[in-house]
């Protein structure tokens, strides 16, 4: 049945906005299917497994592969091409593989403007690839990203979906290059960069311990609420308010 | 007299490991729950209503009165579904709340399950912030382990389950039925209503949708009681927020005030314009609102002021430019924003963003045609009020506010490119201390 399905769908991936039906390579085995099974059991109607189904399938085939598509239909009972619609639906699907580090630029207007543009060209410069390629040796895809809610951090880049705050084009390419070296590389506020298919992975729903690395917060979030404290600034008698005297932070508005 | 800023939300973020359970229970977590259910359910949803909470999420809509809603005769099982797919441009202030403070989440949806009925959560987490998903997972797990979530909850016999879920990259899924769409395993398209989720939401079942810094605020809410949340802000816009400041500002972050703080003084607090320069725009709530200027700076920020100044608060997400910004520029690439998140749907969304894109991009190169301007304000004409989402609404505030204040700068687009007008270079963040000194961060 699966082997029609994929038979009546358009081979040239590019024109089609399907996935790449010419790659049939894949690394999925039995415990993956137990795996994309047991997230199916997370919830009420399977169906709705299909967004960290997806999240799985790419964390072992590196993009939503044939195979992947084809588990997802059979594990949920649904068609090739209602599965495909979906996994070309959202931006973080890939249609061709990614590299091992994910390199997210958000050009969206504030980060653009604030400096987004200027890292976006040096990193293309740097590596040699655009938007949505990869590096020939598998080390880094690159992706124009639009806004992910760190506006108060900007420019900023997502490197695995991980907070990058702050950077600049100097910045930035010194953390390729470590990544390029193999050296560890940490989040700005987040763990050491996992690389892209372990935070798929993460995403589908498995746990990698990682929720206690990093900070609560960075300098912006706190930024209100440190000016609170130094001026004794609180919600109205709210019991919640426990008075405490931090030190000012240096630089802080007065 | 209120104090200018009252952290809340923000109260334990500088705490160490603040997403702690134990750091939030050591700061009064979980003592709106216990309150709660000492009260009956319907008295908890009747404080939530008497405290004057409105969605956080761009609306504004009363969140008790929204929790109202749910039939509760229906023989379908009741959900909660978080909406914390924050997308919108300039909007920053759940990512952090939710990195900082999981357990908020947590014990506000419980409440609001124990208030509407449900026993089942749907925490939608957008996908682009794997810390914050951990973060949030992470203490779903712990509030399991500590009997605050599962059968019957701290002895009270109530049980309530939460799924937390992450998304994969579209913006649209913050609108509430796109949302609901995704989670049942569809592309994340919006759907008509009538039927609207509260009588037909997930799965076809009585469904209350909230943003997450809604429900965020409920457990302080049922803590300190209604009146005491009622005593700040202003007359129909109650309580406080968080007011996410970005762009060209000495302090950009967020600042937790009570609704009706205006722009001065918020931008007082966040040490002014980036130094040397000046304010030229900002948004009140997201690209998605009509932009506001100077003379803006003393309209109170609250649903009703910023929507007598011909705007929307929306997610209180300022977003501020400085004279250096190119307005073609930043209008440009919030359409680009718009045409890359239509979800297709709608015909006027789908195309209509495309064709803006198409000729912002030569009024930008400084190749617009004249005529160019007028074509835009046709365009917006043709896409206002005629999908099924207010997507197309947002692009429309964008456009047609930006060509409204800085006509003039569209129309130069005639004949010059925006970057010979405003080089691009002078916006950037490293720009403002490269008067004096070489530039910090250039490759």
């Amino acid at each position: 049945m699966s082997e029609r399905a994929t038979e009546v769908l358009p081979h040239d991936f590019d024109d089609s906005g399907s996935i790449d039906w010419t790659d049939e390579s894949t690394a999925i085995d039995q415990k993956t299917l137990e795996e994309l099974r047991d997230l199916a059991g997370r919830y009420p109607r399977p169906r709705s497994a299909i967004m960290p189904m997806l999240h799985l399938v790419q964390s072992v085939d590196e993009r939503i592969s044939p195979a992947g598509v084809r588990a997802c239909a059979e594990i949920l009972g649904m068609s090739i091409a209602e599965v495909v619609g979906i996994a070309t639906f959202y931006t973080q699907f890939r249609r061709h593989r990614g590299g091992q580090h994910h390199v997210g630029v958000c050009r969206t207007a504030l980060c653009a403007v604030m400096g987004g543009d200027e890292i976006m060209e040096a990193v293309e410069q740097h590596l040699g690839i655009g938007d949505d390629e990869v590096t020939p040796d598998g080390k880094f895809s690159l992706e124009a990203v639009e806004c992910n809610a760190a506006c108060d951090y900007a420019p900023v880049v997502m490197i695995d979906w991980e907070f990058m705050d702050n950077m600049t084009p100097g910045k930035t390419i010194a953390v390729l290059d470590d990544l390029a070296a193999g050296k560890p590389v940490k989040s700005t506020r987040g763990p050491v960069l996992p690389g892209w298919a372990a935070n798929e992975r993460m995403l589908a729903g498995f746990d990698d311990g990682l929720a206690d690395e990093g900070p609560a917060a960075g300098e912006p979030s706190l930024v209100g609420l440190k000016i609170a404290r130094a001026k004794g600034w609180k919600a109205p008698g709210a019991p919640r308010t426990r008075p405490t005297a931090p030190p000012v932070p240096k630089g802080a508005p007065a | 007299m209120t104090d200018t800023l009252t952290p809340i939300l923000t109260q334990t973020w500088d705490k160490p490991m603040s997403w702690k359970l134990s750091t939030y229970r050591a700061n009064g977590g979980y003592d709106g729950l216990r309150k709660a259910f000492g009260m009956a359910p319907a008295d908890v949803m009747k404080t939530v209503i008497d405290s004057g909470l409105r969605g956080r999420g761009g609306a504004g809509f009363p969140t008790g009165t929204k929790w109202s809603f749910i039939p509760q005769d229906n023989p379908n099982p009741k959900y909660l579904v978080v909406n914390c797919d924050e997308s919108e441009p300039g909007t920053c202030k759940d990512m952090p709340m939710l990195m900082a403070s999981p357990q908020l989440v947590v014990e506000g949806s419980i409440i609001a399950c124990y208030a509407v009925g449900a026993h089942e959560a749907y925490i939608y987490v957008r996908g682009e912030v794997a810390h914050v998903i951990r973060r949030v997972r992470a203490a779903v797990r712990e509030a399991y382990a500590a009997g605050l979530l599962g059968k019957n909850i701290l002895g009270s016999g109530f049980d309530c389950d939460i799924i937390v879920h992450a998304g994969a990259g579209a913006y649209i899924c913050g609108e509430e039925t796109a949302l609901l769409s995704s989670l049942e395993g569809f592309r994340g398209q919006p759907r008509l209503r009538p039927p609207f989720p509260a009588v037909a939401g997930l799965y076809a079942s009585p469904t209350v949708v909230n943003n997450a810094e809604s429900i965020c605020s409920v457990p302080a809410i049922l803590v300190n009681g209604a009146e005491w949340y009622a005593s700040m802000g202003t007359e129909k816009s109650k309580g406080a927020m968080l007011y996410s400041l970005s762009g060209h500002v000495a302090h950009p972050g967020q600042y937790e005030a009570p609704l009706g703080t205006t722009m001065r003084t918020l931008l007082d607090l966040a040490g002014g314009i980036r130094a040397g320069h000046q304010l030229k725009f900002f948004t009140p709530g997201g690209s998605s609102t009509p932009i506001f200027t100077a003379e803006d700076l003393d309209v109170p920020l609250d649903y009703e002021s910023v929507g007598a100044a011909g705007s929307i608060l929306g997610t209180k997400a300022l977003q501020v430019f400085d004279e250096t910004t190119s307005v073609v520029r930043t209008t440009l690439r919030w359409t680009q924003f718009y045409q890359h998140e239509s979800c297709g749907k709608c015909t006027p969304c789908r195309e209509g963003s495309w064709w803006l894109v198409q000729v912002l991009g030569r009024l930008e190169a400084g190749q617009g045609q004249p005529g160019d301007v007028d074509k835009l304000l046709s365009i917006t004409g043709q896409m206002s009020g005629l999908s099924f989402c207010v997507l197309a609404d947002g692009t429309v505030a964008c456009v047609s506010s930006a060509v409204k204040h800085f006509r003039d700068e569209f129309e130069a687009g005639y004949h010059t490119p925006a970057w010979e007008l405003f080089p691009y270079e002078k916006s950037t963040l490293w720009a403002s201390d490269s008067a004096s000194s070489p530039k910090r961060g250039a490759a």
